[in-house]
């Protein structure tokens, strides 16, 4: 195939520069496509990844620099105009209609008609299965979005590049939702591709994937180009250096481990589903002692959400019993549990976390503002809310505007995260729990984040991470149970297991007993 | 029993049509609370065609123009709730509460004043189309009418239209996920306001059908006694779905013709119910139906939220 392009790259993209009111978010950057390669672009969040992909894709417009298709420019000005180049791209949150089948979702907007209007679905389908077949991607096409499996919802996205004939695709980290197993297959399908001659962009930040399946690395930092490499001649320690400007260790550096006394004690929790009439935890038994990170691994939506909804007090339990440290906390509300000793880092920060519309310094005391330090018979001592805010912006060095009366709105997600961190361990708690406290954090924020649990478990408090990143609970845990419809499957310990066989038990494909 | 079937099809070709209107609209995202107002103005138009016809014109130019008519003003007054919720971004459920509160006002206002006009001494809302009125009769004495055929067609092309076309592929991925719409180059904007515009159309010509049910003038100070809201319930009831509709229409349609001729059933009249029991069936079933069933999940799920092309 090479020999019939007129240029070596299949997309150029040169000296791009794109301003937003008061922030360059590509700054002079290049990027350069080849034909039938397998190109990463590295960067943290908001080093311009997505800002640059949306000028490639039509959807912003570059005050500066051109791009090339095939050695030739041209102006990209919607999706339209990049689909028509032959530019497609996996999103990363699908753009699929729920209730349509995979059929109708690959061939809307370019659908096979005849007179009137009238849907020629047979060819449309002839055409799939000969696609399906030709790159392995394996489809029902009657079957409803809403009832297959992410893998296969990422597969019918792929598809529907492939049925447009793009043949520059571009996927925007597309491993954040799948399993290990579907993450193996999907850099089979990416190879696959680029071996029949499609240039593929991959955006990711997951050095271990980019080393696997690229051929070539781009990175930006802060809107800046710093460089392009082979992959075959980096190691993942200088990628990352590139990405973040500074070395970072991966590695979570932990003391020996000093077990206390069983701090949590949950016995035979079972939890309602809110989407369906099943039971969304079953029957979940575990203990938690002190200096210890007990992290419960599995996939998005196995339960985990209502466990931890469970055991904070958010929803009631169907039956069970919650010990901690000594309690009975089963029915007690959630300030007494917060009292108690219960710290709580929620899944969902803008929800259950922060008063976004709040000062940060309201935020900060959101938990004690009753206690005599900050109320005084029923007004807010508000001299003394301001000086802990102040302490708590220093000690965990959070970033914002205006400081304590700074809107936690306006905030970064890292910030707004680090905000929360500091409410709940300046609390001492003697229970930590954690859901997927890093999402959506960049790695700088994350090596914070990991350090401050890590110290918690090394002063001898219990924690309990919830994480559907699987780096993060090979790294921080000392031992990992894995939930899998609802059920504890499998007991691992880090230093022994592999991300495979834990991608096993995730998926629900092995299972053990496991005695709390 | 042959007054009721009359009956029960009439009100259920009112129901289907105005139920069919809300599900094109709420298919491509826009809530359509205000059908009930856009019947009233549907009305409206076929009403004053109907009586400014002159003797003499023949049946099928006075049901070509009354309906088309109808359609018309039901679609005009539709374009309120497209600019508003389209463009404006605003509010759908609070638009189309305007839009049934200005239906039945402004339609007395015209009325009267077209009244007055005519003759200073009757500042009546009434408008007569007695001699009108007949043309739409297909069986000398018996209320079938060219309605009825008409919606029948109008409920199969409506299903073909959502499902067999490409137009109808687009319209629901609209009503679901416009960012996914969008992102496959389908112009979010112009297929909602092709679904406002049709069910403005189609609950224009639901208005028209429901005054000419049985009378041959209508007070227009009485609105369409909820027949919107009804034809709501209906769409609800028969999840968005056209053949559903009708099952539901005819099944809605039933009750409110057993208000109208009930008397003519023996053990009805021995019950001795007073009338506005039969009055109020359709209406406690249609709160009925929405209890139990406005909890599925068959709605459109994108509909209500006004589509944002900044958001992805």
């Amino acid at each position: 195939m090479g020999n019939e392009h007129n240029s070596e790259y299949a997309i150029e993209m040169l000296h791009i520069t794109k301003r937003f009111p008061g922030i360059i978010a590509n700054d002079d950057i290049t990027l350069q496509l080849k034909h039938g390669e397998i190109h990463a672009l590295l960067g943290e969040n908001g080093a311009g990844k997505s800002t640059l992909m949306s000028v490639l894709f039509g959807l912003y417009q570059a005050e500066e620099g051109v791009i090339k298709k095939d050695g030739k420019e041209v102006k990209i000005l919607s999706p339209n105009d990049a689909n028509a180049l032959g530019i497609g791209m996996v999103h990363q949150h699908f753009k699929l209609v729920e209730c349509f089948t995979v059929l109708d979702n690959i061939i809307l907007g370019d659908e096979p008609t005849g007179p009137m209007g009238v849907l020629k679905k047979a060819e449309a389908r002839k055409k799939i299965m000969d696609l399906s077949n030709k790159y392995g991607l394996q489809v029902d096409p009657d079957a409803k979005i809403q009832d297959i499996t992410v893998g296969m919802q990422q597969r019918t996205e792929i598809l529907k590049m492939l049925y447009r004939d793009n043949e520059i695709l571009i996927f925007d980290e597309p491993t954040a939702v799948l399993t290990p197993q579907e993450i193996h297959d999907l850099m089979k399908i990416m190879k696959n591709l680029a071996a029949e001659g499609m240039s593929i962009l991959f955006i990711s930040h997951k050095l271990a994937e980019i080393m696997e399946v690229a051929d070539r690395c781009s990175v930006l930092r802060k809107g800046k180009y710093i460089g392009t490499v082979n992959t075959a001649d980096v190691t993942m320690a200088e990628l990352s250096s590139m990405m973040v400007g500074r070395n970072v260790n991966f590695h979570v550096e932990k003391k020996e481990q000093h077990l206390g006394d069983v701090i949590l004690d949950v016995e035979n929790m079972t939890v309602a589903s809110k989407v369906h009439k099943n039971n969304a935890v079953k029957n979940v038994s575990l203990k938690v002692r002190g200096g210890e990170i007990v992290c419960i691994a599995g996939i998005d939506g196995n339960g985990q959400t209502e466990f931890v909804y469970g055991l904070t007090g958010l929803e009631p339990l169907v039956s069970g019993k919650i010990t901690l440290l000594g309690q009975d906390i089963t029915k007690m509300p959630i300030r007494k549990r917060s009292i108690l000793g219960m710290s709580h880092i929620p899944e969902d920060r803008h929800k259950h976390g922060l008063v976004l519309d709040y000062s940060l310094e309201d935020n900060i005391v959101l938990q004690r503002y009753f206690e005599p330090e900050f109320t005084k018979s029923g007004f807010l001592r508000r001299n003394n809310i301001r000086k802990q805010a102040e302490k708590m912006i220093e000690e965990y060095d959070i970033r914002s505007g205006q400081g304590p009366i700074t809107t936690s709105r306006s905030m970064s997600g890292g910030n707004q995260q680090k905000a929360i961190i500091a409410r709940e361990i300046e609390k001492e708690p003697g229970l930590l729990v954690a859901v997927q406290p890093t999402r959506g954090l960049d790695v700088g924020a994350i090596e914070f984040i990991h350090k401050q649990i890590v110290a918690q478990r090394d002063a001898g408090k219990a924690v309990l991470l919830v994480s559907l990143e699987m780096d993060e609970v090979l790294d921080v845990s000392d031992r990992i149970l894995v939930m899998y419809e609802g059920e504890i499957v499998g007991q691992l310990d880090p230093k022994t297991t592999t991300p495979e066989e834990m991608g096993l038990y995730m998926a629900g494909a092995k299972r053990e007993e496991v005695k709390a | 029993m042959i007054l009721l079937i009359q009956y029960m099809i009439v009100f259920a070709s009112v129901l289907m049509l105005v139920a069919l209107g809300g599900c094109f609209s709420e298919h491509s995202g826009v809530i359509n609370i205000g059908l009930e107002g856009i019947m009233v103005f549907g009305a409206l138009g076929g009403a004053l065609v109907m009586s400014s016809l002159p003797d003499g014109t023949s049946s099928f130019l006075i049901v070509l123009l009354s309906i088309l008519a109808a359609m018309i003003t039901g679609m005009i007054y539709s374009l309120l709730l497209a600019v508003a919720a389209i463009n404006f971004k605003a509010d759908q459920t609070l638009v189309g509460t305007a839009m049934n509160l200005l239906g039945t006002a402004g339609a007395t206002v015209i009325v009267k004043a077209i009244n007055t006009r005519s003759n200073p001494d009757n500042p009546s809302s009434t408008i007569q189309y007695i001699g009108a009125k007949k043309a739409f009769l297909l069986v000398d004495g018996y209320e079938f009418n060219w309605f009825m055929p008409l919606a029948l067609c109008l409920l199969v092309l409506s299903w073909f239209i959502l499902y067999k076309t490409r137009f109808g592929l687009r319209m629901m991925a609209c009503g679901e996920h416009p960012q996914a719409a969008a992102s496959v180059g389908i112009n979010v904007f112009k297929m909602r306001y092709a679904g406002v515009l049709i069910s403005g159309l189609l609950g224009g010509l639901g208005g028209l059908v429901y005054i000419t049910a049985g009378v041959s003038e209508w007070k227009f100070e009485n609105g369409v006694a909820g027949f919107g809201f009804l034809a709501l319930a209906v769409m609800i009831f028969g999840e968005w779905k056209p053949f559903k509709i009708a099952l539901a229409a005819l099944l809605f349609g039933f009750f409110r013709a057993l208000s109208n001729v009930y008397t003519g059933f023996d053990f009805l009249r021995a019950l001795n119910l007073p009338s506005t029991v039969y009055n109020m069936l359709p209406y406690i079933i249609s709160l009925v139906v929405l209890v139990l069933f406005s909890g599925n999940n068959a709605a459109p799920k994108a509909e209500g939220i006004p589509y944002d092309q900044s958001t992805r």
